[in-house]
């Protein structure tokens, strides 16, 4: 049963991905309202990444320090280059997706969700609105649009928290950090990156579009609805994310 | 006009509507009465094109609406107006943006021609100086006339409205059904309402259709309405003791 309804839910979740590409009716709307959830997106969640991003790349800077500071053996200006690749690899985009998974997800399951159960999606139904186009779409493409930037704002972010926890704890000297992160720069890693700062918003976003759009009943089924945005889109970017390095590294 | 032509419909083994032939006419105030769970919400659906029969026909001016496409549907649809039981106001949007919604959406108007034709709605319903204002800033009778002005804001050919009066006093009641019947004669709109009020049915109700267990009990006019002899009919009009009570010292 629980197979079946996985598999219907599935169909149902690819069925509305393909219904969202239809002609607008007013492109001057989707723009606008595109722009809107860029903005909201992008600027309501810069300063969580940011912080973030700052603490993320501090600690792993600090911790693995200590570590090597055991060995003693591998020079400190390793860590330049260490945090760099961990922050470029996994920790700016995975991290991030998972906080925008709790944060955005969340928000559009209870936003579509509250919309349908106070009838506002059948308003505009009745209307002759694509409501799936018109609510489902921009809210995707403006989270591909943006969530990039955000990515790359944690990676730069946790690149300058790892200098500074490293000067401020008398690990390496900047001049040590800088030479690290110089060292062995490989491009294919930012590549990888980029496919996955563009996969995991369009999972985050389309997943939590279908289970705020699609919820039945009440309040009780609109908090289930927004747990299970993040619950399943988290799941997602982790599954994506084993794949995407499988696949590209 | 609409024409309702035996249509009927299930889920699964409960068949909701058993056969419903009528016919509503433009100008008129067309009240869909019956308990709950008689089948009047379905029938609206069914009308607007929300759900499909699985059988008969449903002709807006002659236009089937059952095998029509989502597409064609989208087509017809800029032609209704329908007011929602909880307004259905988007929570987002001032109540100017509200009623400006469906003109940004589907017209080539200019914003000058937009705002004139908000403020004509927005007057039209008695609403002033509330333009800027987001719902929940708002009554429960003034949020009815935004729904009702952003309703109109298209001209439509057919207007639905399901419970329009729930939640309100009895005199907010009278002003909604009042604006409701005067948009409609003005407009020469095919007007249908689903309601349980019978002060609304009394009161506009040019043509009374009433539901029992999803068949078309009783049709009539509302001077008809109240000297029936249907007692199914009787029984949902004069449902508490004291109702009965005057209903006897009338008769």
């Amino acid at each position: 049963m629980i197979f079946v309804d996985s598999l219907t839910g599935f169909g149902r979740y690819m069925s509305m991905l393909g219904s969202l590409f239809s002609k607008p009716e007013k492109v001057s709307m989707y723009w606008r309202e595109t722009m809107r959830q860029m903005y909201d997106i992008g600027v309501g969640s810069f300063w969580i990444i940011a912080i973030v991003g700052i603490f993320i790349g501090g600690v792993t800077a600090v911790q693995f320090s200590n570590k090597l500071m055991t060995f003693g053996f591998v020079p400190m200006w390793w860590m330049g280059s260490m945090t760099r690749d961990s922050m470029i690899l996994e920790l700016a985009p995975t991290i991030s997706a998972l906080l925008l998974a709790g944060k955005i997800g969340s928000n559009i399951a209870t936003e579509l969700g509250t919309m349908r159960i106070s009838e506002q999606i059948d308003a505009m139904d009745i209307m002759g609105v694509n409501t799936h186009s018109f609510l489902l779409g921009p809210k995707i493409v403006g989270a591909v649009l943006i969530v990039p930037t955000l990515i790359i704002t944690a990676m730069l972010l946790g690149t300058a928290g790892g200098a500074l926890a490293g000067v401020l704890g008398d690990y390496y000297s900047i001049e040590e950090y800088k030479y690290g992160l110089q060292d062995d720069f490989q491009p294919q890693y930012v590549k990888l990156m980029f496919i996955k700062s563009i996969v995991f918003p369009f999972l985050i976003t389309s997943i939590s579009c279908y289970k705020g759009f699609y919820v039945k009943g009440g309040s009780l089924e609109l908090g289930k609805a927004s747990t299970e945005a993040v619950v399943v889109s988290s799941i997602a970017v982790v599954i994506a994310n084993f794949i995407i390095a499988f696949l590209f590294l | 006009m609409i024409e309702v032509n035996d249509i009927k419909k299930s889920f699964g083994a409960q068949q909701v509507l058993k056969g419903i032939t009528t016919t509503f006419n433009s100008g008129q105030c067309n009240m869909v009465i019956g308990k709950s769970g008689a089948g009047k919400t379905v029938f609206m659906n069914c009308l607007v094109g929300l759900v499909t029969p699985e059988n008969g026909t449903i002709n807006l001016d002659n236009r089937n609406i059952v095998p029509m496409s989502l597409k064609e549907k989208s087509v017809l649809r800029k032609e209704m107006g329908m007011l929602f039981q909880k307004n259905a106001l988007f929570d987002s949007m001032t109540i100017e943006e509200n009623v400006k919604f469906p003109l940004d959406m589907f017209t080539n108007m200019t914003i000058a021609e937009k705002n004139e034709r908000v403020n004509f709605c927005l007057q039209r319903v008695n609403l002033v100086n509330a333009n800027r204002k987001f719902p929940s800033e708002i009554s429960g009778g003034m949020m009815k006339r935004v729904a009702l002005a952003r309703a109109m804001v298209l001209n439509p050919k057919y207007l639905f409205c399901d419970e329009p009066n729930s939640g309100l006093d009895p005199q907010t009641a009278i002003v909604i059904d009042e604006l409701i019947q005067e948009i409609t004669r003005e407009y020469n709109i095919t007007t249908v309402i689903n309601t349980h009020d019978m002060n609304s049915v009394i009161g506009i109700g040019d043509k009374i259709i009433y539901f029992y267990e999803g068949e078309k009990n009783w049709e009539g006019s509302n001077k008809e309405v109240l000297h029936t002899s249907n007692e199914k009919l009787n029984d949902f009009i004069f449902a508490s003791e004291f109702l009965k009570e005057i209903r006897k010292l009338k008769v």
